[in-house]
């Protein structure tokens, strides 16, 4: 239990195994390995206010990284419009999408509900533009009938809805503690005991706040990364043989911008997929023998904080370099606010080769958080890194200084690569979609068009 | 009362085995804080080495279990507000492990005693074909005990292992829960009283009901689970009526 690997062995191009360490006696191990399956999630931990728990510290990004894999498409966060925001205890912890499924409003300190005014050309026509509008959906829905009327603005895409209330409190129109209200109230404590007992816990035990009876304060908190280790959609493997990847630390199935709900179906079959095809790699193979200079060398390098004099607390270290990154490289960014975040990585990677977590390696969490920090910067510096080139705005990659979509950027790639222990970038195309995979969307599209206009014809 | 700027002491467990003793530590404290960012904060600023498991920070994971003040309590769900409140006036908050687990280091036990009870016990066994159904009353029934985030606050705090010790005779609270979950699922086949009644000790539990105080998940382990169980273990065990009854309508059961 609670291993935490730091290592992926290698034998020329390909994996062979890994080193790892265990968080209760730091110990260290040596697996031989004939596939090796990354299921590490994502990196939202690099920012300050995130819905993830300390494991998304892009352990498995870094080690892929690291291991000679690409990664792609890692300027691409998803910032999720509703996460707690007081206490600061909770801040970013989520808030789920299904409070505004069953009806949920957003206003702002005046009493607006200002999603109206956020709903971008793209989407124009495609949601309620009255108040009625919206709750007559809302009935429908929730009684379990088939929507006749538009859904409400507060059902955009996450990153229109983050920017939204991001937009709000900057205009000085924020709740207290800085987001934006949301209110269910007018659901009755009955329904939402029913629908959503576990965000009633939640605020009562967390803010102190009822929710069948006063509204929840939320804001953006970092969700998702959409980038990760570029893989083989069918088999799931990386660039370097024997390495697959499958959920949030792969990449490529949601593009830009991941839609809620598909994160699950994501890892249900390309989970199954990963396994598949690494078990298939396996049956096929001699098991790969270990290499003591590589197991050695591994296990020096985690050895290396323990062994300092002294130096700085990894604690503060990671306080600050999430602080970092959260103003610098967060939901709006500039290519000059970008530009400092890059250096400041640079410091901060010197800082955390100084910092020394006292010299135990029973269940010492600074060092964990040591060694956790060299991950942090590398992930960082591929997001920073990606963002700065990507010149548009798309997804959930937004420029203050470059706003809307650029067409030509929309087809191509930033692939994040390792070359001499330094993190490069370069561009790919977009590999065309399959022949049979744009008919089937094609006759989907076809098939939703028709099914609109029957209902918009009088619905009999 | 506001917490902010506010300076705080607090005496907290370090070192391992018979080493560990309570040390004293101060901090200024913010608003809205819970007792584990209090944790977090002298970890992050005077202590790095300081040993404390915990993941999620919203009482959903049971990882941060710990006695504060001699309650045992989950430090992400524990508000600072209510410690300070509940602290004597210029006497430290108190931390310390808990108590009825094997010490790894300061605030972390070893709690694999739990897991290796759950192996020991017969997972449901359904029926084969899909043409089932139930009551919605029987599934909202076992509904509770699937809110059990495994903290063990319950078997902690249990005097029959707390106290007494018997690991090796007694389930503990947690795993009766588990048992009363699979023993009342509407469609499961597989017969775990003798086990229950032997193996699993539920006699052992004199119904102080410490475990259901507390549970954060609100499980009322006692009146829902623990007693259902013994009602069981009568009926097979200690009812001359129904062990009668069933020699009549010949029914095999095990004892």
């Amino acid at each position: 239990m609670e291993y935490t690997v730091r290592h992926l062995l290698k034998e020329g191009d390909r994996v062979t195994g890994c080193v790892a360490y265990t968080r209760v006696d730091g110990d260290f191990h040596a697996f031989s390995a004939k596939s090796v399956i990354l299921a590490t999630g994502g990196i939202t931990r690099c920012w300050s206010v995130c819905s993830g728990s300390w494991e998304y510290t892009g352990d498995g990004h870094a080690l892929a990284l690291w291991a000679g894999a690409e990664l792609r498409d890692m300027e691409f966060v998803q910032f999720h419009p509703t996460g707690m925001v007081w206490p600061p205890s909770v801040r970013g912890i989520l808030v789920t999408e299904g409070v505004r499924g069953e009806g949920g409003r957003l206003t702002n300190s005046e009493g607006d509900r200002f999603m109206f005014n956020y709903v971008p050309e793209m989407f124009a026509g495609d949601h309620a533009e009255t108040i009625e509008e919206s709750d007559q959906w809302v009935e429908e829905v929730v009684s379990g009938k088939l929507a006749t009327v538009r859904r409400p603005p507060e059902l955009l895409t996450r990153d229109v809805v983050a920017k939204a209330i991001n937009s709000e409190v900057k205009a000085g129109r924020g709740s207290p503690h800085g987001g934006a209200f949301l209110d269910i109230s007018h659901r009755g404590e009955e329904a939402i005991l029913k629908k959503l007992p576990s965000m009633h816990h939640q605020f009562k035990e967390l803010a102190g706040v009822d929710i069948s009876k006063e509204p929840m304060e939320v804001g953006p908190t970092a969700h998702y990364v959409m980038g990760g280790v570029r893989v083989n959609a069918e088999t799931q493997e990386s660039n370097v043989p024997g390495l697959f990847a499958c959920g949030e630390v792969a990449s490529g199935l949601h593009g830009a911008n991941r839609l809620g709900g598909n994160s699950l179906s994501d890892l249900i079959t390309f989970g199954k997929r990963a396994g598949e095809h690494a078990a298939k790699r396996a049956e096929d193979l001699a098991q790969p023998g270990i290499e003591d200079t590589q197991v050695q060398s591994a296990i020096e390098i985690m050895l290396a904080p323990l062994n300092r004099e002294g130096g700085e607390n990894p604690g503060l270290i990671y306080d600050e370099m999430r602080d970092m990154m959260q103003a610098k490289v967060g939901i709006i960014r500039t290519k000059e606010e970008m530009t400092e975040a890059m250096a400041d990585l640079l410091a901060f990677n010197k800082r955390q080769e100084a910092c020394f977590p006292g010299s135990s390696r029973k269940y010492n969490s600074g060092w964990h958080q040591a060694l956790d920090l060299k991950n942090m910067v590398d992930v960082s510096t591929a997001a920073t890194l990606a963002a700065l080139t990507r010149e548009e705005s798309r997804g959930g990659h937004t420029r203050d200084d470059f706003p809307g979509e650029i067409e030509a950027w929309g087809k191509i790639l930033n692939i994040i690569y390792m070359e001499d222990g330094e993190i490069k970038i370069r561009q790919e195309d977009v590999e065309p979609m399959r022949e049979d995979l744009s008919e089937a969307i094609t006759e989907v599209k076809t098939m939703i068009a028709e099914r609109a206009a029957e209902q918009a014809g009088g619905g009999n | 009362m506001g917490l902010k700027g506010k300076t705080q002491d607090f005496n907290i467990m370090r070192g391992e085995g018979e080493d560990a003793k309570l040390e004293s530590f101060s901090i200024e404290l913010d608003e809205g804080m819970v007792v584990l960012d209090c944790v977090h904060r002298i970890q992050h600023e005077q202590q790095p080495d300081l040993a404390v498991r915990w993941n999620c920070k919203a009482g959903k994971c049971g990882s941060c279990s710990a006695e504060i003040n001699g309650r045992p309590r989950l430090m992400c769900m524990t508000r600072m507000s209510d410690v300070v409140e509940e602290t004597p006036e210029g006497q430290a908050i108190e931390i310390r492990p808990m108590k009825a687990f094997p010490h790894v280091k300061d605030l972390v036990t070893d709690v694999s005693w739990n897991y290796d009870v759950a192996q020991r016990i017969k997972p449901i066994n359904g029926p084969e074909t899909m043409d089932w159904e139930f009551n919605q009353m029987e599934a909202d029934r076992v509904q509770q005990f699937r809110e059990c985030i495994e903290c063990f606050l319950c078997v902690n705090t249990c005097h029959v292992l707390r106290d007494h010790a018997l690991f090796d005779d007694f389930a503990g609270p947690r795993n009766l829960v588990r048992l009363a979950q699979y023993e009342m699922h509407p469609l499961d086949t597989e017969d775990r009283i003798p086990e229950i009644k032997k193996e699993f000790g539920v006699e052992y539990c004199n119904i102080t009901r410490c475990c259901t105080e507390v549970c954060p998940a609100g499980i009322q382990i006692t009146d829902d689970a623990i007693i259902q169980l013994k009602e069981r273990v009568v009926d097979r065990y200690y009812d001359p009526l129904q062990r009668i009854w069933r020699t009549i309508t010949r029914q095999n059961v095990r004892y």
